[in-house]
């Protein structure tokens, strides 16, 4: 498993794509995926819900349990993946492109968020 | 107790495979290898080959080992066939479930009981004392045997290529002593996964070369290795029930719509068996005043119930689900549950799934949800 270095990662394992115009995808590790097993329902935040960094803002049902899904940020959602709704699956198979989740409008970003070395380090550890 | 899990002789082989393990009933058990959905539906349509060296092997011999398991368990073992097998269970004197069991009657005087993991102690502890009275010996085989399944419509092909044994001529819930891959076993058709398959109970030290030799066989038919994870949604699909969710020991055999499986017409020991009285009660109970029942549940949506999640019907707690799991054959989300009776008959309208404070339309089914064609 590689994690894309562009990314930043949150210890939730989360991924923060870089910023542009203030808007940034959201999406969950291989990791992650990997340890949830296959994902069968997701259950997104809808455009212009506001999430806050480190609290539930979704969820993923996997064969064997339901996760939350955390907001590595703060702010406003301006997309949901609903490619994603359609065919969970995609989490599993295209974690960090077409496994995305949503896009939010960032007003506040902790200041916690992982490199792709520290994030890998964190894992393996 | 913190004792280190239990690896089982393949632990070395499931590693190199790449398996996410986990831990059930004190045991490192493969989950999944990769995908369990596609392991799920390699087990309906290709085959699947499990790890099951988990499973407790008790042995008892014998001039009264079937007298012995007569009184028991709730079966009629005496009056089993050398060679076959049967589903059975051990209930406490009040009638709840201790484990369900197979046993395969291997000689005229030696049985083999298989146990699941969790309650193989607790049926050693039991057996062995219910069968003080009796001219039998009953011995802990637990070291001695891994076991090895094979899953699925291409498992009759597959282990044909790699035995002399007669297949053809072994029915459902038979066992027959053999070679496969040159490798001495005990075959029984059996299985928990609804699909037609074999068990292979060796020596733990075959277990290796078996499994290799299964794969170079089955690899070509599609067959692929299968973790714990696809084994529950195949066996939840199948309506089989799984002790600590379906049974327990607050359930008699005719609470969870198995009755069939308590002989009450058992001609030794003067009919006589652990649980006869309190069971004669329930099975009363059940024909005339049950007060929940076994059902199947299908989701309208698409979020998934899980083991304790509440049933409900006009606002009201109707029930409690006691498994729950994407089923990859429906692509649904299924349960079974135990529902009141008054919301039990299949098609009963307004019945939901508490998931997380959203109550959820469900489907009221009989089990199975999935029966495979003959």
């Amino acid at each position: 498993m590689s994690n894309p270095q562009q990314l930043r990662f949150s210890k939730e394992h989360e991924w923060l794509s870089a910023v542009e115009d203030g808007v940034a995808t959201v999406g969950i590790t291989e990791f992650a995926a990997s340890s949830l097993g296959d994902v069968v329902f997701a259950q997104l935040p809808a455009v212009g819900d506001t999430v806050t960094a480190g609290e539930s803002c979704g969820e993923l049902e996997s064969t064997k349990s339901v996760s939350d899904l955390f907001a590595p940020v703060t702010g406003e959602v301006v997309e949901a993946n609903q490619d994603v709704v359609d065919d969970p699956s995609l989490v599993n198979s295209a974690p960090f492109e077409g496994g995305w989740l949503f896009k939010v409008k960032i007003t506040d970003e902790p200041g916690d968020l992982m490199s792709a070395d520290e994030y890998t380090a964190f894992t393996a550890g | 107790m913190t004792d280190a899990p239990r690896r089982t002789a393949l632990d070395a082989l499931h590693r190199t495979l790449g398996a996410t393990m986990t831990d059930f009933a004190g045991w490192d058990m493969p989950l999944r290898y990769g995908s369990e959905r596609d392991e799920h539906i390699a087990v309906r349509t290709r085959a699947g080959l499990f790890d099951l060296s988990h499973m407790g092997e008790i042995t008892l011999t014998g001039p009264q080992a079937g007298q012995a398991l007569d009184f028991a368990l709730v079966g009629n073992l005496s009056a089993l066939a050398v060679g076959r097998a049967r589903y059975t269970m051990i209930c406490e004197a009040g009638g709840g479930i201790l484990d369900d069991l197979i046993v395969y009657r291997l000689a005229e005087q030696e049985y083999m009981v298989v146990a699941n993991a969790s309650n193989a102690q607790v049926v050693l502890d039991a057996l062995t004392e219910r069968a003080a009275g009796f001219e039998t010996e009953v011995r802990d085989d637990r070291e001695n045997y891994a076991l090895l399944a094979v899953q699925g419509p291409e498992a009759p092909g597959i282990l044909k290529s790699l035995t002399d044994a007669d297949l053809d001529g072994l029915k459902y819930y038979a066992g027959l002593p053999g070679t496969v891959a040159g490798v001495p076993a005990l075959i029984a058709r059996t299985g928990y996964t609804g699909e037609d398959g074999f068990e292979l109970f060796v020596a733990p030290g075959d277990a290796e070369r078996l499994w290799r030799a299964l794969t170079d066989a089955g690899t070509g038919a599609g067959l692929v290795p299968c973790g714990l994870s696809c084994r529950d949604t195949l066996r939840l699909e199948a309506g089989m029930p799984l002790y600590g969710h379906e049974l327990t020991t607050a359930t008699t055999p005719f609470d969870a719509g198995l009755g069939r499986v308590v002989k009450f017409d058992k001609t030794t020991n003067a009919g006589d068996f652990v649980g006869r009285e309190a069971l004669t009660a329930a099975a009363e109970r059940a024909a005339t005043n049950p007060p929940r029942k076994l059902v199947g549940l299908i989701a309208e949506g698409r979020r998934v119930p899980r083991a304790g999640f509440s049933v409900v019907a006009d606002g009201a707690v109707v029930g409690e689900v006691t498994s729950g799991a994407p089923s990859p054959t429906l692509g649904k989300p299924i349960a079974i549950a135990y529902v009141d009776a008054a919301h039990a008959a299949p098609g009963t309208k307004g019945v939901a799934v508490d998931i997380r404070g959203s109550h959820e339309p469900y489907e009221v089914v009989a089990l199975p949800f999935y029966k495979r064609e003959r």
